[in-house]
This record gives structure tokens, C-alpha cells and sequence, in this order.
């Protein structure tokens, strides 16, 4: 007879594993990757290609000759941060620069820390923060979307909707002046504007977040508290000064809000595990966006807030503990 | 540009000046007088903070000997004698002279000798295996094969043998620190003293279970069949719940009692082997 | 639909066994009964080596506070008091029992009739309790008499019982409704006199329709009990979460449930009150779910406590091939036995067997953060940070995060994509914490 086994309760485990939870949210981003190839055409597709190809590679190389340890590239976790590095960049970025900046996202964001589940930043971000600072110029030119382009030179470029406003505001001009200058609203939420590849169609990114939230691989807690505190802070600003300040929609269908709020921000090596310090990070999230967007100097903040409050996590999970069961609420 | 190098000369200078100033202020301040004899000692003890003088690392080690005035009491096992004879010195006191001691494991229930059971699944500590079950084998004070104290060990004296599935010491290492034996949740490890030439007999076995019972489990039990203990005529080897412990300050190293063990508990270490013709002359005596 | 609020779990149910009558399984050749079935002091054995016992005399008291009588659950000679390995994976002291020819002891009643009538006084049922030795039914075997005398100053107001089996894969509370519904309620209402109580709640998951149906039509009968069906959701079976799902109360922290005036029993504990105190019958026997994906005939047993496991897989139509493990009890709280001649105790509710490939644990893998563990803890604690706590060894800090408070429902586990042991972590700790306590306060 065979060996009995013996080992602690639980004897079952839930159909639930690292690989299920990453291939769970490539499915979700699919909608948003097919939009970006629909409006920048082949130029997406190569970015995309590039970036999730170099990020596997980088991976691979580093742990099998670099760390030397057991290599886990088919977890999913490389392929995630190369779609969404190439989500955040413009569709015609040179190739040499999206491979760089795999290397930056899964050299310095990820592997530096021990790899998967160790990095305190988001991998994706890293790179592109990086790309964002040294090579400003092309990353900020940003194509305008050409329904199924096969071509890849001679796009016509121009600056996003945030960019608009904000350049348009900062020489005095009124909001009310500058709107007609950038797409309709349900062009914005569609997709059908400048951007970068992913972050471009709101619709598309809801729809795999509420993919993942059904799937049960995130909870609403960070999306629905940095949205509604965009939404809410810049409301307020609206509401003191319509000239000035654009109204609350507006911002949260442009830009990387959507793609940073329920992708970004929501990967989990990342962000607090708490209910409670997942309010709290998404909170802070929207506010250092919405201080950035308005009163910094770049047009976009999502990348900088959420890495700034990347680095606040062990605190915020240190701070805010869940209520206990039981726990003695008031004595009285 | 001159008066920029100026203003940046000028205003870190100044910063630096002001927060050398701060400091200094500070530290005045919040000095603690600390007598430095706490430092002699210190630099004299190994400085690995293996706990094993009972106390919270070395630091707290040579403040304790410090407050106390003498070295009654104090040991420091991975430093030996010798650093106790140092610290002395320094100090103007007296060291009492420690025997060296070693870790030794007092279990053989090797995958052959005691063949496992059950197939254990989990975290691999012993602490957890041994608030779930007996063991591989069945010996409820066996060995449990998952190294804690391999890893408590902070002097590279142990390793797991795979073979057998026991914690092997390398004595030369083995300062004696006592870590092992904190850290196993069955109290198998013993400090021993290491003895003339590291030369030792000891009982490699604690199961306290009656002899047929622990004879199921594992070939190399003490059975507590008291052979031994006629055999000893220094009154060294004691027998209670069923087994058999050599005291190693009465143990004289006459080798009579390992022979007789039916089941082969009782190990000699760093013994030079036996002649077969002396063997040969001591059962005809027996007869 | 009711049920308790922070976090839990939904593993597949799997019960195989639930159309399945309770048979009565024959009494095996020999049992060894433990002294130590029951949380608490165990038992002092009062018969020794050659004694002659008959089915229900009792052969070894509870003396302390905390702690049960045992009575012999077949007719024979005791043969030796030896170590046996139970259900803790240890050798531990039992009486062993060689059979011979079944013959009940003359106090007890052992017709079929049903006594509705219960004249005794409080103080008395208590005491029959005590007397025969009840426990609680549902795995952690705790006195049930001293649930039932309620301390000064507190009151109780509602008696819960827990007929949930949140526990995949267990029917033998289901089957126990459906076939002994009458006596349950007997048994209900004696209980409710005992605590002075006029109202009783018997909480059942959704998943048993029928047992919902059948009580539900009973309880019209009975003054002061109704039943209210529950959301399936694990681990509703845990006293504190009952507690929440059915009354809305939280019991504080390292309290009783009395505190927030509650006594919790299970249906099991609440039938074998009715046999004790109506038919005068000691806990000898207990109703126990045998199955298994690869067990044969899964099935619901009548078992005299001290059956080899053995034999109840035995007339389960036998251990298949290849088994990888044996559990005492269900999948997420059972024990994995490392014997199969361990004794079947009063606190046994089920023997799962397990093939090779389900009793396989997955992978262990890196953390990645994602917070599952903490969201499913049906207590709110952090299972990652205390197994974090737990290996670097600081055991005040997992004091301070409330370890103790882990009843080991092992959602936590089960969840972790990582396949994590969490569980065995945090039993590392809940062990380290409490001899620390316990040195505290011997201080």
C-alpha cells in the first residue's frame, strides 16, 4: 500500500492559482488592446509586440543567468507588464525605445526586488516613468487615430486632449474655448482620440475591469475610490471656477485615468491588501492625480500618483488593519 | 556665473555648518555615559549574537558580566575558554575553566532504521510537523526530518543528511551555542561535553515508549532492556520510562556498555574501532 | 437570505452521501475507546484489565470542571489500558475492549417510543447530562453540560442550534434531521428548560431543502423553536458566525458566546441530550458520513464509539486503490490520519477518504499581495501577515494581530492562489502565543 499523507487542514483548495489570476487579466485588457489596434493599426500591434516579447526575455535572461534561480516566465506576470508598458506609450514610439524601457520595467521595477510579488512599484509604471523622462519628446508625440492603419510612417500627430486644455489654460484662454478644440465627449469615452495605446477607449477598460471584478481578481475598493475622488476633487474645482478649471467628466474620460484606476493601480503586488488601505491608496491616487493634472507641470499625473502611492503601501497596510470580528467597538 | 558658485558655496556651507552644530548639540545632550569596560568585553566576545550565553546577543552579554563584577555564571560557549580567559584579563577577574561542549543529535531513526509511514505535506518546519502528527515513522520523540535546527544553526554546523533524513553536526564547527537545541520541538539535541580527543558515548535515542512499542518504529530504539546499565560500573548509565541515559560527567569511556546494546542506541564517537581479537577476548570472559 | 457578513467561502459541497439512510454498522471485534475524546482534562478510567463491561456502564470519569465521563459502547472484557494512536496523530491512553455478545445495561430504555414528557428540574437535566457524558457533536467535543450552566450574571436569551454542516462533503447532520427530526426537538426543548430560555433557532443551509421542509413542519409543533435557512456560505458552522448570521450579535473577542446571551449546540449534541435525558442512554454512538470521490458506496453510519476507522471504510465498500489521504472530519477543518486503526471518537462527524491526486497540495509559490486571505477571514485578520510574523518568529506582534482569534476554518489556505500554507504558519504561532500566555500568567 501507498503512503498516507498526512498534512494540516485545509484538504482542498479553491481552482485558483498565480497563472489563473495573470491570464484572467490579459483577458480583461483584451477589449482595450483591440481598440488601440482598430485606431493606431499596425503601429500598436508592433509596440505591443515588441514590449510583451522583450519584457518575457528580459525576464527569462535575468532569472536563468543573472539570479540563476528556477525561471517562471509562463506565470503571466511579464507578459501583463509588457502589454501595459506598450499601453502607455504612443503607438509610434521607436522599437529601440519600448525595448529599453521593457528592460527598465522588469530589470529595475521587478527583478531588482526578487521578482514576482516583491517589487513595492508597478513594473509597467517604472518603465514608463522612465521612458516619460528621458525621452520626453517621443513620448509625447502622439498620433491621431486613423480607423485600421496599415501604415507605419507619416501619421499625423498631435497633443492629447489633457495637454489641450492644459497648454490652452496655462495662456489664459477660457475652458469654454479651448472644449471645441478636442474630440466630442463620446469620441473621448469611445477611444477616438490621441493617446497612448491602451489608455485611449474608457468604454473598453471598463468592460475588463468589470471582467476582472466578476472574475473576482480585483476588488472595487481602488478603481471606485480614485475615479470618484477625480471625480469628486475636480468637481469641486469645476464648481469654484468653470473658467479655469475643466469639469469633472471631462477628466475621467482622458488621459490614463481608466487604464491607471482599474489596471495600474489595481495590481496587486502593489497595492495595500486591506479594504480599508485600498480606500485609503485610491484616494490618494485621485487627489495627487488631480494636483499633478491641474496644478504641475505635466498634463498627466496618473503614472506619478500611483507610483508615489506605490511607495506609501506599507504604511497604509500597517495603518489601516480590518475591523476585527468581534472586536470591542464602544463600550457604552 | 561667479556669484552662482558663490551663493551655492555659501548657502550649503552654511547648511552644513548649521546641521554640524545641531548635531554636536544633540549629542551633548543626549549622551549616554556608558563605562567603557562594556566595550572591552564586547570587542573580545565572537560578536555573532547566537544567544547562546543565555543572554540577548553580545552587547547585553559583556553589560550583564559588567554590572555583575565577576564572571561567575558566564559563559560564552562559542568562544571557549579561551575568550572567557581574555575577558578576565581585561577585566581583572577570574574565569572559572568551562569543559568545551558539543550539540549532539539523539536520534538514528534513519529512513532505513525507522521507514517512513506517511508521506508528510506542508510547511516544512518541525514546529508544525510536530503539533500535527508522531513523525514519518510513527516514534512520537523521533527525529521529524525538517531541519529547524539547521536553520537556527548560525555557525554552519549542521546540514540535513539525505540519505537518512537526519541533522548531521560537524564538530569542528559546533561551538556549542545551544540554538539547535531551542530550536527542536523534541528536544532531541543535547549538549555534551566534547570530551578528551572529542571522544563520546551517548544513548542516540529519547523514546520514553515501552520497548515493544518503540522496537515497531524504529530497529535502533532504546528499549529500556537495562543491559547497559548492569554492564556500567561507574553508575554513569541511568535508566527511567523506559530509557537509558549516559551521564557524561561519570562515563569513563570504557566501551563496555555499547556491545551489549541488542539494538545498537549506544554510539561511540571519535573512538579508534575495536579489535576484533580484543572483542573475541571479552565475550570468551563473559562466557 | 441570512448569513453571517465578513468574508467566507464556497467550496464545492460534494454530498455524495445525503439520500443515503443511516445504517447501523455491526460492532467491530474490538474497540479501544480514548480517555482523552473531549476538550479539556480527560478522563480517570474506573475499571481495570479483565473487567467485564456491559453496552453503556460507565468506565472512566470526568472529575474536573472541564471534562466528560465515558461509557463503554459495546459488551465485553477489557483487555488492557494501553496508548493508541488517535485522531492527534499521537499515542494516547484508551481502554481497549474485546466484544462478545451485545447486552445494554438495564437502565437504559431501548425501545424506539418516543417521550415527549420531561419532568425533571434544571438543575437535574444538567446533571444527566453531565452524568452521560455528552459532548458537543459537531468536532471539537466540548462539554456540553458546561455550555449549559450559564455562569452568574450573565442571561442567556435564545438557544442556537447548528444544523448547517458548512463542511463539504458531511451529511450526517443532514441525515440526522431528516430521520430524528421528533427526538431533535424533545431534545430542543429539554435544552431550552435546562437554560431557562423561550427561544430557540435552528439554523440550517440552504443546500438541505428537505431538512428545511421537515423541521420547519415540525418546529410548528414545538413552542419557541423556529428555523431559519442560511445562505450556504463556509464557515457558517463556527459558533461565532452562527451566532452573527442568525441573531446579527458579534461575540467580543476571546469571549463566550453566553456574553452576548447565546448557548450554540449542534443538532448532533441536541439528540444525544433527548437519548440521555429521556432514555437514560450515555453517548456511545454517533451518526458518521463515510465518502469519498473514489469510495464506493458513500454512506451514513450508526457507529459505537472506539470503531476502527477501518472498518467504517471497510463496509464503505473498502479502501480504494491508491488512497492518498485519510481525514477525520471534513475537508477544510479534518484531521489527516496517519493510522487507520485510530478509534472513531465522539467528536468524529465524517471520514473522508482522498485519492492520490486530490490529497496533493498545490505548489507553493511566491506571495503576490493580492489580498484574497484577508478578504475571505471570516474573523478579519490578516493570515499573510501573521504567517509572515510567524516565520521571522515574532510572536508578540502575532499576539498583538490577534492570532488567538484564528479558529483555523482554513479559508485562508484554501483561497491563496500561491497555495500558501497559511494555516500551518499560523498553528505554529497560535501554539507559541499561547504557551506565551500561558507563561504570563503563571508569573
Amino acid at each position: 500500500m501507498s503512503l498516507l499523507t498526512v498534512s494540516g487542514s485545509p484538504h482542498v483548495h479553491a481552482d485558483e492559482s498565480v497563472r489563473k489570476i495573470m491570464y484572467g487579466v490579459l483577458i480583461s485588457l483584451v477589449p482595450a488592446m483591440l481598440v488601440s489596434f482598430y485606431f493606431f493599426g499596425l503601429g500598436a500591434i508592433i509596440v505591443t509586440l515588441t514590449a510583451v516579447v522583450s519584457c518575457v526575455v528580459f525576464e527569462f535572461l535575468i532569472q536563468k543567468y543573472l539570479i540563476k534561480g528556477p525561471v517562471t516566465i509562463c506565470d503571466g506576470s511579464a507578459i501583463i507588464t509588457g502589454v501595459l508598458l506598450a499601453f502607455n506609450v504612443p503607438s509610434n514610439l521607436p522599437l529601440w525605445i519600448v525595448v529599453v524601457g521593457s528592460f527598465v520595467a522588469i530589470g529595475m521595477g521587478k527583478m531588482t526586488f526578487g521578482g514576482l510579488g516583491k517589487n513595492p512599484f508597478n513594473p509597467a509604471l517604472v518603465g514608463r516613468v522612465f521612458m516619460m523622462i528621458s525621452f520626453p519628446v517621443q513620448m509625447t508625440t502622439w498620433p491621431k487615430p486613423i480607423p485600421l492603419n496599415t501604415q507605419l510612417t507619416d501619421v499625423v500627430t498631435g497633443p492629447t486632449a489633457l495637454a489641450v486644455v492644459k497648454d490652452g489654460v496655462g495662456r489664459g484662454e477660457k475652458v469654454s474655448e479651448l472644449l471645441p478644440k478636442v474630440p466630442e465627449y463620446m469620441d473621448l469615452f469611445i477611444g477616438n482620440m490621441g493617446g497612448s495605446l491602451g489608455e485611449i477607449s474608457a468604454i473598453a477598460l471598463i468592460l475588463g475591469g468589470l471582467y476582472m471584478l466578476v472574475r473576482k481578481i480585483i476588488t472595487w475598493h481602488i478603481p471606485v475610490s480614485y475615479i470618484g475622488s477625480v471625480f469628486i476633487f475636480t468637481g469641486i474645482l469645476w464648481w469654484v471656477n468653470p473658467d479655469i478649471y475643466v469639469d469633472p467628466v471631462f477628466h475621467l474620460i482622458t488621459g490614463g485615468l481608466m487604464l491607471g484606476a482599474i489596471y495600474m493601480a489595481t495590481d496587486m503586488v502593489t497595492s495595500p491588501m486591506t479594504p480599508k488601505g485600498m480606500l485609503i491608496f485610491g484616494i490618494g491616487c485621485g487627489v495627487l492625480t488631480v494636483v499633478i493634472r491641474v496644478f504641475g507641470a505635466y498634463p498627466e499625473g496618473v503614472s506619478f500618483a500611483i507610483l508615489i502611492m506605490n511607495a506609501f503601501v506599507p504604511i497604509i497596510d500597517r495603518a489601516f488593519k480590518p475591523k476585527r470580528f468581534g472586536e470591542e467597538v464602544k463600550n457604552g | 556665473m561667479n556669484e552662482i558658485v558663490l551663493y551655492s558655496v555659501l548657502s550649503i556651507g552654511g547648511l552644513g555648518t548649521l546641521m554640524a552644530i545641531v548635531l554636536y548639540i544633540v549629542a551633548q545632550r543626549f549622551k549616554v555615559i556608558e563605562d567603557p569596560r562594556i566595550d572591552t568585553v564586547e570587542e573580545r566576545l565572537p560578536g555573532a549574537n547566537c544567544g547562546g550565553c543565555g543572554y540577548a546577543g553580545c552587547r547585553n552579554f559583556a553589560e550583564e558580566i559588567v554590572k555583575a563584577g565577576s564572571l561567575d555564571g558566564f559563559n560564552c560557549p562559542p568562544g571557549g575558554s579561551e575568550t572567557m580567559k581574555e575577558i578576565a584579563d581585561a577585566l581583572g577577574l577570574e574565569a572559572e575553566e568551562q569543559e568545551p561542549m558539543v550539540a549532539v543529535v539523539r536520534c538514528s531513526g534513519s529512513l532505513e532504521a525507522a521507514p517512513p509511514k506517511t508521506r508528510f505535506e506542508g510547511l516544512n518546519t518541525c514546529a508544525f510537523a510536530h503539533s500535527l502528527y508522531a513523525g514519518r515513522s510513527g516514534c512520537p520523540y523521533g527525529c521529524l526530518g525538517e531541519g529547524d535546527c539547521v536553520v537556527s544553526c548560525a555557525f554552519d554546523a549542521m546540514y540535513m543528511d539525505k540519505d537518512t533524513g537526519l541533522p548531521v553536526i560537524i564538530e569542528e564547527n559546533c561551538v556549542a551555542c545551544g540554538a539547535c537545541v531551542k530550536a527542536c520541538p523534541r528536544d532531541i539535541i543535547e549538549l555534551r561535553k566534547k570530551g578528551k580527543k572529542s571522544r563520546r558515548i551517548f544513548v542516540s535515542c529519547i523514546n520514553k515508549e515501552k520497548g515493544g512499542v518503540a522496537r515497531k518504529n524504529c530497529k535502533v530504539a532504546c528499549i529500556g532492556c537495562g543491559k547497559c546499565v548492569k554492564e556500567c560500573k561507574f553508575d554513569a548509565i541511568t535508566l527511567e520510562d523506559n530509557l537509558a541515559y549516559i551521564d557524561f560527567n561519570k562515563c569513563t569511556l570504557c566501551r563496555k556498555c555499547p556491545p551489549v546494546c541488542p539494538t545498537g542506541a549506544i554510539h561511540e564517537v571519535n573512538l579508534p574501532p575495536r579489535k576484533v581479537k580484543e572483542k573475541k577476548e571479552e565475550d570468551s570472559k563473559e562466557a | 437570505m441570512k448569513t453571517f457578513k465578513l468574508g467566507g467561502v464556497h467550496p464545492p459541497e460534494n454530498k455524495f452521501s445525503e439520500k443515503q439512510p443511516v445504517e447501523i454498522l455491526p460492532v467491530p471485534e474490538s474497540v479501544s475507546i480514548p480517555l482523552a475524546q473531549h476538550l479539556g482534562v480527560p478522563a480517570n478510567p474506573v475499571v481495570k484489565k479483565g473487567d467485564k463491561v456491559k453496552t453503556g456502564q460507565l468506565i472512566a470519569k470526568g472529575e474536573a470542571f472541564i471534562s466528560a465521563n465515558i461509557h463503554s459502547s459495546v459488551t465485553g472484557t477489557v483487555t488492557k489500558i494501553d496508548d493508541v494512536i488517535d485522531t492527534s496523530g499521537y499515542r494516547k491512553k484508551a481502554i481497549i475492549i474485546k466484544t462478545e455478545e451485545d447486552e445494554w445495561d438495564g437502565s437504559i430504555d431501548t425501545s424506539d417510543n418516543l417521550i415527549k414528557e420531561c419532568n425533571l428540574s434544571r438543575e437535574d437535566i444538567v446533571k444527566k447530562i453531565n452524568e452521560m457524558g455528552i459532548v458537543g457533536m459537531g468536532g471539537a467535543a466540548f462539554p456540553s453540560h458546561v455550555k449549559l450552566m450559564v455562569p452568574k450574571g450573565k442571561k442567556a436569551e435564545y438557544f442556537l442550534i447548528n444544523g448547517v454542516e458548512c463542511e463539504p462533503y458531511l451529511t450526517a447532520d443532514h441525515r440526522l434531521m431528516l430521520e430524528k427530526g421528533e427526538e431533535l426537538m424533545v431534545g430542543i426543548t429539554i435544552q431550552m428548560k435546562a437554560l431557562g430560555v423561550d427561544k430557540a433557532i435552528i439554523g440550517i443551509e440552504n443546500n438541505k431543502p428537505d431538512a428545511i421542509e421537515y423541521i420547519g413542519k415540525l418546529a410548528q409543533e414545538y413552542k419557541g423553536i423556529s428555523v431559519e435557512p442560511l445562505k450556504i456560505k463556509y464557515p457558517q458552522g463556527a459558533e461565532k458566525q452562527l451566532i452573527k448570521a442568525l441573531i446579527n450579535r458579534e461575540v467580543p473577542s476571546g469571549k463566550l458566546p453566553i456574553e452576548v446571551g447565546c448557548v450554540v449546540h449542534n443538532v448532533g449534541t441536541a439528540f444525544a441530550v433527548y437519548e440521555a435525558v429521556q432514555k437514560n442512554k450515555p453517548l456511545i454512538e454517533r451518526i458518521i458520513t463515510v465518502t469519498g470521490s473514489n469510495i464506493e458506496k458513500p454512506c451514513n453510519l450508526m457507529v459505537r464509539i472506539g470503531s476502527p476507522v477501518a472498518a467504517l471504510i471497510e463496509v464503505a465498500g473498502g479502501l480504494p486503490d491508491n488512497p492518498g489521504k485519510v481525514i477525520s472530519g471534513g475537508p477544510m477543518m479534518g484531521k489527516a490520519l496517519n493510522d487507520l486503526d485510530v478509534p472513531v471518537t465522539k467528536g468524529t462527524s465524517g471520514i473522508l477518504v482522498f485519492s492520490k491526486k486530490q490529497s496533493g497540495r498545490v505548489p507553493e509559490i511566491t506571495c503576490i499581495r493580492c489580498g484574497k486571505c484577508v478578504n475571505t477571514c471570516p474573523m478579519a485578520l490578516e493570515p499573510f501577515f501573521l504567517a509572515l510574523l510567524v516565520d521571522k518568529q515574532r510572536f508578540e506582534d502575532c499576539e498583538e494581530n490577534m492570532i488567538m482569534d484564528c479558529m483555523e476554518c482554513g479559508s485562508c489556505h484554501f483561497v491563496c492562489p500561491s497555495g500558501r500554507p497559511l494555516l500551518d504558519s499560523i498553528r505554529v504561532g497560535k501554539s507559541n502565543v499561547g504557551k506565551m500566555i500561558r507563561e504570563r500568567s503563571d508569573k
